[in-house]
This record gives C-alpha cells, structure tokens and sequence, in this order.
C-alpha cells in the first residue's frame, strides 16, 4: 500500500521533472551558438541548401513550435532524428544506454566493496595505525576526481603494467554472439568466459577510476556511522551476551549503520553516472557518454536532448530504487 | 564467605593519563544474595558491572585486581574464552530500555540469540524458552511481542523483554544498572518489584546499582557505597540503616528524605564530611603511587 503510494507519488514527480529538464535543454542547445545545419553541409553550399535542410529538421519553427512538435514525437516514443548519424535518436540511444549501464553498476558495485571493506577494516581496527592508514587513503581517493584516476590507472595499468585494456569496450575482432547490447550479463548467461574475461579487462579501469572518489566516500562515512553504532547500548548489550567483535560489528552495528550511507550512495550514483560522460570519452568505452560528447561536438540537437532525458530517466529510477530499499531495511519505515 | 562475584583490588584506569577511576575495589556477592551499590553519579558504579561483564569502554584498562565469578578469575581468562564464561553464566539488566535493544532486529532474536547462538541451544527449544520467559515477566501476548520491533513497544514493556532476556539462560550472576531511573515513576515500581520476584524465584545473584537508598532497602540485602573509585562501606542494609560505620554513608543516609526529617533533602552532604572521604580517597592515591 505504502510502496504504492511512493511510486505513484514519485512517477507524478518524475514527470514534472523530466518536462522541466526537457524544456531547460530544449532552449540552452538552441541559444548557444553553432549550426548544427550549417556543419552538415559542404562549405559551399547555397543558402538555398541551408534553408531546406532547415525546414526538414524543423529548425525555421519558433522555439516553443519545436518543442510542441518534439514534445508530441516523444509522447509517440518517437526522439526525432539525429542529424549527425542520420539515424531515429531512440534507437542510439537504447543501443548505447546497456554499455554505461553496465560500466556504471560496475563501478557501484567496486565502490561498495572496496568503501565497505575499508569501513569494516577501519572499525574492526580502529584507533590502530591501520585506522589511521584507511583515512588517509579515504582522504586521497576522494580528492582526486574521477577522470584524473582514470589517467593515472592508464599510466599504470595501460603502460607501466600493462594488464588492462585501455580502449574500447571489448577487443574489437572478437566476433560477438550477442543478441542485446547487454554484453557483458549476456557473455555470463551464455558462459562465454572467454568474452566476459576480455569485457572486464576493458571495463575495469574505467569502472575502478569511477568507483574510486565513491568508494573512499562509502568507506568515510560508513566508518563513522558504524563507528557511532559501536558505542549504543544495544551492541554493548550484545557484547555481554558473549559475542565476539566480528559479530558484533556486522550483524548489531552495520544493518543500522548503513542506513545514512545508504542514501548518500544515491545520491553520489547519480554523480557517477554523470563522471561517465569523461571517463568514457577517456577510454574511448562505447557508451552514451562517450556518444554524448560526440552529439554536443556536431551540435546534434535531436540526439543531445535524448541523451539527456534518459539519464534525468537514469537518475530518478536510481533515487526510486534507493529510497525503496531504506524503507525496506528500516522497520520503522516499513510499518509505519 | 565464598561469594559467587568476588572483585579483589580491583582497580580500573584512564589508558591516556593512567588517572584511577575505580581505586583497588573489593567486593563480594554471595550466592542468591542482592547487593546494593550505591554512590554518586561519576562514582564509578557503571564501571564495575563494566569491568565485570567485560564492557570496559576502550579509553580504559583494568590496572590490577581480580574478578572471580565462580572459581575462575576472568581476568587470567584469554578474550574469546572470558566472553563465553560471561555470557553464560552473567547477564546485564542495562539502564535504558530505549536504546538497549537494536531497533532493527525482532524481539524474539534479541531474546534467544544467547541461547541458540552461544549456548547452543536448538532455535526451537530457545523461543519456548523466551515464549515462557515473557509471559513470567507479564507481557501479553508474547507470541505477537516475539514478532514485534522495539520501536512498536512502550519503554516498561521493553524493560520487561530485557528482564526476561536476561533471566532467559538461567545465569548465576545478573548486574542491574539503574534498571528504573529511565522509566515514567509509574513503572518503575512494577519494575522493581519484578526484578525482585524474578530475583527471588530463580535463586539468582544480582548487583543491584543504584543511587536510591530507598530501593535499596527494599531490595537488597547487603550493601556497597563508592565514592570517588574508593569503596568507603561494605555492610548489610540491616546495619547501614541503623548505624553507618562512615562519616559519607551517614550523610548520604541523612540526604535520603524517607528516614530522617523530610526537609535533609534539600541538604547537600556537608563540605567537612567531604572533605574528610576526599582525604581518604587522597591517601589510597599516595599509598597506590608509592607502592609501584
Ligand atoms: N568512556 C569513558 N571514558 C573515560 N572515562 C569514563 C568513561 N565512562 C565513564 N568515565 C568516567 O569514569 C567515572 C565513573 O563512571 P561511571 O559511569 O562508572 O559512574 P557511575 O557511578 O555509574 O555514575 P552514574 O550514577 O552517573 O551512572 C566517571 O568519572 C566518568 O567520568
Ligand atoms: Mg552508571
């Protein structure tokens, strides 16, 4: 009854949000300067040419008439036509979407392993010069941004050590058996290890150079909220009851720890699926970022308002799951 | 006299500035017996059910002394082996029901999780157990309450579920810490008076701390007064009542309105008698000091 209400109350509040982003976007790509018409056309053509182009793509309309028309089409599912790739925007989109999908949970999911080891390490340890090292290392993740990780992880990885790939999303001869653009989940459930070995060896410096800010921000705060945990009568309690610390930190402390940590991996989700647009470019992964960069360089209006709406898309669907699951692990919530 | 608890010079410190916090405590409970501990806030009341149960906070170490429970002295005991001896055969009655059980957790593990997970009982056999237990210390419906989180139970119903958690193995030894003070004025005498039936049916051991000398007299048997770490009393209420042998107990029996005139309350404990118990605190520092 309640998650209803939550969802039906969100969706309401996700269409509110994805018509304001619609409109922001729609006016900013319009004002700024640069033709998108005029870089698809030999320099000498005539203004002739140019103004027919125009009129195809709906570009001698008002601002406000293009967006009737652009609003309605994606009412039908329909994103208009890229004008660079000459291709419908939705189906580029879709094509690209399951690549930064499955770099961004990838890099989720480093970043919560490696914040999560780091903070149950620290609590375990705390007050020890181990504690004092998790800091510090805490501290250097997370002020080095996202895309300089990346450089340094191809300077180490790429060139010193060359283990990973540097470039690309998957070793480009490989002759692919997949029917979705979900490679890497559909290279496990067709247990072709050999395919999902060389995915993960392309994806696990951007993924780790995502993850890592993240990761060192999971760790800080999970640390401390478990750390705060620890001295609460109930863990006390349990302690006299004749368990041991590993005990006490995971099954006491951390359900209840990581409920704060919880809401701010959300948040930060959403910033990781934005680091995407950079890291991607940086290791030329074929994702929407990466096909984002592309689209605003060609001033490809149709195909940068799409990339836009699906990660505002993206984004309340993380913020949805998120809020969703602190409800589920917090009985509070859940019964009230 | 062979008490089940038998704390010998034991003496507890800051790790930083090596600052005694309890100054060579001896005490003893015998075998179903209560014993009251009284003494002022900061006295260091807490931190012997603390060192006791194995709880001391990290900024503390114990210094010297020993704790018998039974025949073995914890203290020579290695961590792991130590935490099970307590766990079986100690239990806490903490101060707080508010905070004392995880808000995220059913009651009904919070209640049989000693049993099945460090006694290695059967999960079955536990929750009769705890089924049981609950309903000796009155709560209705105990099925339902087994279910419940804490958040969905008033503060003397959660009292009663850590009384029952902590009869719930049959230990030999319970220490009460304030078990009242947290709870409306109401409620705090069921409480007590259920402490007290608990106490007396199953033949159990109990350190009663508190700071009321009235509750005292109700429910305990002997008595140990603190100040400062020091312990300057160790008696039966029978004897405290009529005679306190120190100048302190004296005057915090004066401060306890019930006994005396009505009006002592509003007296603080004179600034001679304190004076007097801060010289004697002063002395075992000197004699601590000049014998290490
Ligand atoms: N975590 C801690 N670290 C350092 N010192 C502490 C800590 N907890 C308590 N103390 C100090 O130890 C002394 C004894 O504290 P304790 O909690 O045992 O007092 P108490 O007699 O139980 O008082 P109350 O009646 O207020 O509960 C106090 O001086 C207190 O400041
Ligand atoms: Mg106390």
């Amino acid at each position: 009854m309640l998650l209803l209400r939550t969802i039906l109350a969100r969706l309401a509040t996700t269409a509110v949000t994805l018509f304001g982003v619609a409109v922001i976007v729609f006016v900013v790509i319009r004002v700024v300067p640069g033709n998108p018409i005029a870089m698809m056309l030999p320099p000498n053509a005539t203004a002739a040419d140019i103004d027919r182009l125009r009129a195809l793509y709906g570009f001698d309309k008002s601002i406000p008439q293009q967006f009737l028309i652009w609003g309605w089409g994606v009412l039908h599912g329909d994103f208009g036509t890229s004008i660079s790739l000459r291709q419908p925007v939705l189906g580029l989109v879709l094509g690209r979407l399951p690549a930064t999908l499955e770099l961004s949970v990838m890099a989720l999911v480093m970043a919560v392993l490696l914040g999560g080891v780091a903070a149950l390490t620290g609590t375990r340890k705390r007050g020890t010069r181990v504690e004092a090292g998790i800091d510090v290392a805490n501290g250097v993740a997370m002020s080095v941004p996202d895309f300089l990780w990346g450089l340094l992880l191809i300077i180490l990885f790429g060139v010193l050590v060359p283990v990973f790939q540097i470039s690309g999303r998957v070793t480009p001869d490989l002759k692919l058996p997949f029917t979705t653009q979900f490679y890497l989940v559909e290279s496990v459930l067709r247990l072709r290890f050999d395919l999902t070995a060389d995915l993960l060896s392309h994806m696990f410096m951007p993924a780790l150079a995502l993850a890592l800010p993240l990761a060192a921000i999971i760790g800080q705060l999970l640390k401390q909220s478990l750390k705060e945990t620890m001295h609460l009568d109930y863990v006390t309690l349990t302690r006299t009851k004749g368990y041991g610390e590993n005990h006490v930190i995971l099954r006491e402390a951390l359900p209840n720890a990581i409920l704060p940590t919880l809401t701010l991996i959300g948040v930060q989700f959403t910033f990781l699926i934005g680091g995407t647009v950079i890291v991607e470019r940086l290791f030329s992964y074929e994702g929407l970022g990466n096909m984002a960069i592309d689209a605003v360089i060609n001033r490809d209006l149709p195909l940068i308002q799409g990339i836009v709406i699906v990660f505002a898309l993206l984004f309340t669907a993380v913020n949805l799951v998120v809020d969703m699951t602190y409800a589920a692990l917090n009985p509070r919530l859940r019964h009230a | 006299m062979s008490g089940y608890l038998r704390i010998r010079n034991l003496s507890v410190a800051l790790r930083d500035s090596g600052a005694r916090l309890l100054r060579s405590v001896s005490l003893e409970v015998a075998a179903g017996e209560v014993r009251g501990l009284v003494g002022e806030s900061g006295a260091g009341k807490s931190m012997i059910g603390k060192a006791v149960l194995g709880i001391l906070p990290r900024s503390v170490e114990v210094v010297e002394g020993e704790i018998w429970l039974g025949d073995v002295d914890l203290l020579r005991l290695p961590p792991a082996e130590r935490r099970k001896r307590v766990g079986a055969n100690a239990a806490l009655i903490p101060q707080d029901p508010l905070t004392a059980l995880n808000p995220s957790r059913r009651i009904g593990g919070q209640v049989t999780d000693r049993l099945v997970d460090i006694l290695g009982w059967k999960r079955a056999k536990a929750e009769a157990r705890a089924l049981e237990l609950l309903a000796e210390v009155h709560i209705p419906d105990p099925a339902r309450v087994m279910r419940s989180y804490p958040h969905e139970l008033s503060g003397g119903m959660r009292q009663r579920i850590l009384i029952a958690s902590a009869f719930a193995a049959e230990p030999r030894l319970i220490i009460a810490d304030e078990p009242t003070t947290a709870l409306d004025v109401t409620v705090q005498k069921q409480i007590l008076r259920l402490i007290a039936a608990m106490q007396a049916r199953h033949g159990t051991t109990l350190l009663f701390v508190t700071h009321d000398l009235g509750v005292v007299s109700k429910v305990c048997q002997s008595l140990s007064v603190l100040y400062a770490g020091l312990m300057v009393e160790d008696t039966t209420v029978a004897d405290f009542f009529r005679a306190p042998a120190h100048p302190y107990s004296a005057a915090l029996l004066a401060a306890t309105p019930k006994y005396t005139d009505p009006w002592a309350s509003l007296m603080p404990v004179s600034e001679a008698v304190i004076d007097a118990v801060r010289a004697e605190v002063d002395a075992a520092e000197t004699e601590w000091r000049d014998a290490r």
